[in-house]
């Protein structure tokens, strides 16, 4: 069918009101950036689900970190947006403000360099992150290993999307159907919904990140809708399976966990931690368990759980702004209350 | 934000609400004028107010013949800025020509003919003679090009071990009598132009420093002629498109004029290789900054002349008109998406940092 039709179709959709929770912060992002929301019929709802990584690292994470980047000759080093995720009391720049050593990456190999350059300084990666991410930090255990590199630690935060969303389904959350990550789906494969669409009887649509394939996954939505059927709206790169090398690396290095997700708590399963035999590489991730809320009237959670919109949280847009975030969801371009807040998203 | 305890982070300068919220806080709140808190690219003060008794016009033995036209002699323009880039050569420029086109083209902002120039260095110990040597003179050669003569400087050596090089550039210039250029002067119905393609110096020190290899190259530039060849013309508001990028100032300037930006994606030029840069970090070319684009706002009639213009300028050639001022929400840009979409959006919030997947 041609866009055009399409845009139409979802514009005058009549049918019983859907809730649509999109699990992936470049969804979030995209669907803002492209004004999707304007798009559709005031029956067709989306929500931003826990599907960007620094927005759900439980507090005592960021503290952790924030305690070994102002130990002597410990050096904190992150991707870009984990540096201003609050934690307990305080965050990694607010924390370098006051001397800590951080320093950003863009890849995680450009650690390597960093830590050649300074051998009497050990180097702690931030490793957090999605099924994405995670064959990344497989490759960078390999390098470290193969080259006998010592002053490397991670600490990790790694989670996995399917028990996230069927912890979500479990809790009541108000969601008639997913819109699947693409590019965790690149991994892990479609198949992966299958369970959970059986399981609640709702269409899983597994999209790109085009302003045309996010309405034609959306269109598929709401064709399937009450259905528990899997469709995959961006076969160009993601296939049933997944990838299997990739899956392999994760598997060598890392086993699965339970997980703290900030506000949500811990949820069965949805996390990894190095394997034992790894586990010299590890600056300390097991047992972060502790979730403190730096402003306790922070609604993250049931943003998160779809359970309430960013505008429906008392602190939004007074207290809690991009340069003052509250939760961690004001803090990425990826986050939902960061994505409402720039774009004065009132849907 | 907190000032008893705060403390500065890198958001403060990222040009955008972080920024802001620090100049207002701290600098307005401390020095606060009528001139400084018009918060323009450049200050413009009548020569009136710099001396005394002065008169405007032709001085004829105990008599003065006013100024033909509108009766003044113009008035004076003045601004100053810092260069703190790493790394300090890049491609397409570096800091020395960096240092004369970000304080010329904050001039012509206003619709001053930029003409001198002074230069403060502040020199990190261990930092390679030749080095310095090749900055200074590609800051002489940019000064030429921009018609503006570097007048008065100062050096200082301070301890270091990575050998940076900070300049300051301090500009003035005159604003020819009868021009009024200005951040709020947009008007309904006024056409919203650009020069060129955004984000290339963004992208390009990104590359740089992340060792990323691609062409894309820093769009550094004065942009004497393309002023020079505007003057005359419908034009109410002319403002660089530096740091926080097209979007921020946009916002900055709907807020200044209490009307509406509407601006379309589809029609704002960004390289294919910007492009697709931005879309590997999750970086959005609308808040990338550049150092030789200009956004122009021109009455409707007479836009196609002001685009013409633009185009034939150097550095104008990718010039577009994209977008229109309405009164529909006043203080609100919108951006209209390719798919036919629509947002609201704001200055640039944080520090504009590539995400993580």
């Amino acid at each position: 069918m041609d866009i055009e039709k399409i845009k139409q179709e979802l514009k005058h959709y009549d049918g019983p009101e859907m809730n649509i929770m999109e699990v992936c912060g470049s969804h979030t992002e995209a669907v803002a950036k492209y004004g999707i929301p304007s798009l559709l019929s005031p029956k067709l709802h989306l929500l931003s689900g826990p599907g960007c990584p620094v927005c759900v690292t439980a507090s005592s994470y960021i503290d952790r970190l924030i305690a070994l980047s102002l130990e002597k000759n410990t050096c904190v080093v992150t991707f870009g947006d984990l540096i201003r995720v609050p934690g307990s009391r305080k965050s990694l720049s607010e924390a370098k403000g006051e001397g800590a050593r951080v320093e950003m990456v863009y890849s995680p190999l450009d650690l390597l360099s960093l830590a050649q350059k300074e051998p009497e300084t050990l180097f702690v990666f931030a490793a957090v992150g999605f099924e994405t991410t995670t064959p990344v930090y497989a490759v960078l255990l390999e390098e470290i290993i193969e080259r006998h590199v010592e002053n490397i630690k991670l600490l990790t935060s790694i989670k996995t999307m399917p028990e996230v969303i069927d912890h979500l389904m479990a809790n009541g959350a108000p969601i008639d159907a997913f819109l699947a990550p693409g590019h965790v789906s690149v991994v892990t494969g479609s198949r992966v919904y299958e369970k959970p669409a059986l399981k609640y009887g709702i269409p899983f649509a597994v999209s790109g990140f085009k302003a045309e394939e996010l309405l034609a996954a959306l269109y598929g939505i709401v064709l399937h809708r009450g259905q528990g059927v899997v469709k995959n709206y961006y076969p160009s790169v993601v296939t049933e399976n997944g990838n299997e090398k990739a899956k392999k690396a994760v598997e060598k290095y890392f086993q699965t966990s339970d997980a703290v997700w900030r506000g949500m708590g811990k949820v069965a399963g949805s996390g990894k931690l190095l394997r034992e035999e790894y586990r010299k590489f590890d600056a300390g991730s097991e047992g972060l368990e502790k979730d403190e809320k730096l402003n306790p009237a922070c609604r993250c959670d049931e943003v998160l759980m779809g359970k309430r919109k960013p505008g429906q949280c008392p602190l939004f847009g007074k207290v809690c702004s991009p340069a003052h975030p509250q939760g961690a969801c004001m803090v990425s371009s990826e986050g939902s209350c960061f994505s409402y807040f720039v774009n004065k998203r009132k849907d | 934000m907190d000032w008893n305890s705060g403390t500065v982070t890198m958001a403060h300068g990222s040009g955008g609400s972080a920024t802001e919220e620090l100049i207002h806080g701290i600098f307005a709140e401390a020095f606060g004028n009528d001139t400084l808190n018009r918060m323009e690219d450049a200050a413009v003060v009548s020569y009136d107010a710099l001396v005394a008794g002065r008169e405007c016009g032709e001085h004829r033995g105990n008599n003065v013949i006013p100024d033909q036209g509108s009766g003044s002699c113009g008035r004076l323009a003045l601004t100053t800025d810092s260069f703190v880039v790493t790394p300090l050569e890049f491609r397409g420029g570096d800091i020395g020509r960096l240092a004369v086109c970000g304080t010329v083209n904050d001039l012509l902002m206003r619709g001053a003919v930029p003409k001198l120039l002074t230069c403060g260095w502040i020199i990190e110990e261990g930092t390679k003679l030749s080095l310095l040597k090749r900055v200074a003179e590609s800051m002489a050669e940019t000064a030429k090009e921009a018609g503006i003569q570097i007048v008065a400087g100062d050096t200082k050596v301070i301890e270091g071990k990575s050998g940076g090089v900070y300049i300051n550039t301090t500009g003035i210039g005159h604003v020819p009598a009868g021009v009024d250029i200005a951040a709020g002067n947009a008007e309904e119905g006024d056409v919203i132009l650009v020069s060129g393609t955004m984000g290339n110096h963004h992208a390009a020190i990104l590359s740089e420093r992340m060792s990323i290899e691609n062409d894309i190259k820093s769009d550094v530039a004065p942009l004497v002629e393309m002023v020079s060849k505007l003057r005359g013309l419908p034009v109410h508001t002319l403002r660089d498109v530096t740091r926080g990028g097209l979007a921020t100032v946009c916002k900055e300037l709907a807020l200044a004029s209490k009307k509406t930006f509407l601006i379309r994606d589809h029609l704002i030029p960004v390289d294919m290789q910007v492009r697709d840069f931005c879309g590997l970090l999750g970086l959005d070319p609308l808040y990338m900054g550049n150092e030789g684009k200009l956004v122009c706002i021109a009455k409707r009639e007479g836009a196609e002349e002001v685009l013409a213009a633009m185009k034939a300028s150097g550095y104008g050639e990718k010039a577009a008109i994209i977008g229109e001022v309405t009164v529909e929400k006043p203080g609100a840009l919108f951006v209209e998406t390719e798919i036919g979409g629509r947002r609201e959006a704001d200055v640039l919030q944080g520090e504009g940092l590539p995400r993580i997947c």
